[in-house]
């Protein structure tokens, strides 16, 4: 699972914010009493969204004093998810995937693109951190192979030319629409699809997708929508 | 061909509003308080009537599994809890209904809830979805908002919640008991089976996982009755499934069609085809990576179903059909399941901490052909020494790819031995 190795610069505190401190109080209240270590993972997900992304030794004592557990129990839950990173990672955090799917799609090109416009390689970032990369297990869109992730949003339908797209425009801190670097519609066929098709023009419901706005910030908390 | 009006996701391409306005319009939330004020025993009989068979992978009748619970509540709740840990390499089916059809499921928790007299469902979703997430708990919030769930859940009297809880990032997490675990807040490692969940699950509580594609597709089923769904397919293998066609095709797509469809017209029909045409298959994993591969020979009249896959020593898994052709080294793409299964094993049972990293190492030589051809048997040997020995299926799936690769591309990896040996002897005698 994910590296145990910690950030040699750690923090000498961290304190939850008061509005870290409400969500964590709300995902609590959704387990019966006595069982809040159930959150530990939604709360450990708090403390890393709050703390640039990445989880300092302080943040894990923090969120064990919060659920009343003991601090190996969490840090053993830090090390054993992949998704709570240890050390710092950069402002734009590259995860691509690699699996199967991915791979016979072509991932090794998406990887060789970020080697050569970016300089880094598997468990690398960038100097300036603005980018750093993690070759990561299926993300569970095969349909959409490759995947890169980037912080929260999947990029999909990757090759080459469209991952070095997608760089640029990162590097310009203007991140384009999650999904479909190809213009797809989802996982629809690309050719248009082949099934519910005589749905589309019966159906009253039809709303076409307003495009997403182009996000500045990652957004906060799981629990919202 | 399943024709549309068949079909039971209807926004699975996300044409439609998502919301609870778009779903009410596709039909959902539209008799729920009929369908709950059946007891709840009729309900189970209803969905085993149906002949759904647990869309997650093994094929368990969801209405049997359900059955299992108590008959009444005593001390402890019951819970119900959803496996949205989608983590199986080329599934991506539960990712299209959360955020295209979240209704469906927020519907079928209270449903199957109400079924197995639960007060609350989990629905436990893999962390990298996080805008999914987000979709989801919208139509969570949405349903309350309409008390639809909650106390007096639509009017019925039954009161049950429903929360979404998200992972953290681990494969095993979809294994029933390692969910569970996770959701109690500690490591994903799967528990001893016996006690079954049904008895000793959540908290200790009476619990049954389900999947999400299970759930989701529930109240289509009591809606319509169980003889539209059981009409679908052939005996034992009913009803219509979310496919996942990824891979050398030229149209990767998921789509919902009639179980038991011919490979050949589900990969021609609805992913235009395999790149380079029919004759350049190589071989398919037809149920996501845990399931042995099959060669083009089998692919060419195998029909898409749990029977059918499991007599010729494959299985239909989640329907993820990962398609290879003439291009694909099988050898390096065998091998990267095998790199999976290293990097997923949670570390509790040895054969599988210790036996993925080794056949790992040994596929990765077998890439380059650099071993002996001995090593093959002994490869194969391992692989059933780690199947069957483990306290969860992890084992069994990273060894079965394995044995799919050896049973029918044996020669490949022979010849890729020989001819390295052949290119190393010549180097060695111009040395």
């Amino acid at each position: 699972m994910s590296g145990i190795e910690f950030a040699k610069d750690q923090p000498d505190s961290f304190a939850f914010t008061a509005e870290t401190e409400a969500k964590a109080d709300a995902i609590i209240a959704k387990y019966p009493p006595g069982r809040q270590a159930s959150a530990v993972i939604p709360l450990l997900d708090l403390a890393q969204r709050q703390h640039d992304n990445w989880l300092p030794k302080k943040a894990i004592e923090a969120v064990a004093e919060k659920l009343e557990m003991a601090p190996i129990r969490v840090l053993e839950i830090a090390t054993f998810y992949t998704m709570f990173n240890l050390k710092p990672v950069g402002k734009y955090f590259l995860q691509a995937c690699k699996t199967t799917p991915c791979w016979l799609r072509g991932s090794d090109n998406v990887i060789k693109c970020v080697k050569d416009k970016l300089g880094i390689s598997n468990h690398e970032g960038t100097d300036d951190g603005m980018f750093s990369l993690l070759e990561v297990e299926c993300l569970g869109a095969c349909a959409n192979a490759p995947i890169l992730q980037v912080n929260d949003d999947f990029y999909e339908d990757l090759d080459y030319d469209a991952t070095a797209e997608l760089l640029e425009a990162l590097k310009q801190g203007k991140p384009p629409p999650q999904g479909s670097m190809k213009g797809r519609n989802l996982s629809e066929s690309s050719a248009g699809a082949t099934s519910l098709t005589s749905l589309r023009e019966t159906e009253a419901a039809y709303v076409p997708r307003p495009p997403k706005p182009a996000a500045e910030e990652t957004p906060q908390d799981g629990g919202e929508s | 061909m399943l024709k549309d009006e068949d079909r039971i996701f209807t926004n699975l391409y996300g044409w439609f509003d998502w919301g609870l306005e778009g779903a009410r319009k596709r039909g959902d939330w539209s008799t729920t308080k009929q369908i709950l004020s059946q007891s709840p025993e009729e309900v189970v009989e209803l969905v085993k009537a149906s002949g759904l068979r647990g869309r997650g992978g093994a094929g368990f009748p969801t209405g049997l599994k359900w059955s299992f619970m108590p008959k009444e509540v005593g001390e402890r709740p019951h819970y119900l809890i959803v496996n949205a840990d989608e983590s199986e390499p080329g599934t991506c089916k539960d990712r299209e209904i959360m955020r295209n059809d979240p209704h469906k499921l927020v519907e079928g928790c209270l449903i199957g809830g109400y079924a197995m007299r639960a007060c609350a469902a989990y629905i436990y979703i893999r962390g990298e979805f996080y805008n999914e997430a987000q979709r989801l708990q919208g139509a969570i919030d949405q349903a309350y908002e309409a008390g639809l769930i909650g106390k007096n859940a639509c009017g019925s009297g039954y009161d049950f919640d429903v929360f979404l809880h998200r992972g953290a990032g681990a494969y095993i997490c979809g294994e029933e008991t390692a969910l569970l675990e996770s959701l109690e807040g500690k490591k994903g490692q799967p528990r001893l089976k016996p006690p079954f969940p049904a008895a000793v699950g959540l908290y200790g509580c009476p619990s049954t996982v389900n999947n999400v594609e299970s759930i989701a597709v529930v109240p289509e089923i009591l809606r319509r009755g169980p003889e539209w769904f059981a009409g679908m397919g052939r005996e034992r293998n009913v009803g219509t499934k979310l496919f996942c066609i990824s891979g050398h095709v030229n149209n990767p797509c998921n789509v919902e069609e009639e179980m038991g469809i011919p490979l050949r017209e589900l990969i021609d029909k609805h992913a235009g085809g395999v790149i380079g045409g029919w004759d350049n298959l190589l071989a398919v994993i037809p149920g996501g990576s845990s399931v042995r591969c099959i060669p083009k020979s089998i692919c060419d009249d195998i029909l898409m179903d749990f029977d059918s896959l499991m007599a010729v020593k494959s299985g239909l898994g989640t329907a993820a059909v990962i398609v290879m052709n003439k291009d694909t080294d099988i050898i390096r793409a065998i091998t990267r399941l095998s790199y999976f299964y290293r990097h997923e094993s949670c570390g509790q049972c040895t054969p599988c901490r210790e036996g993925t990293g080794w056949m790992w190492r040994v596929m990765e030589r077998l890439c380059t052909g650099e071993a002996e051809l001995e090593e093959i048997d002994a490869l194969e040997q391992v692989t059933k020494q780690i199947e069957g020995h483990t306290i969860c299926a992890l084992g069994d799936a990273a060894a079965w790819p394995i044995q799919g690769l050896l049973t029918h591309f044996r020669g490949e990896v022979e010849d890729r031995i020989k001819k390295y040996k052949a290119a190393n002897s010549t180097l060695q005698a111009a040395e």
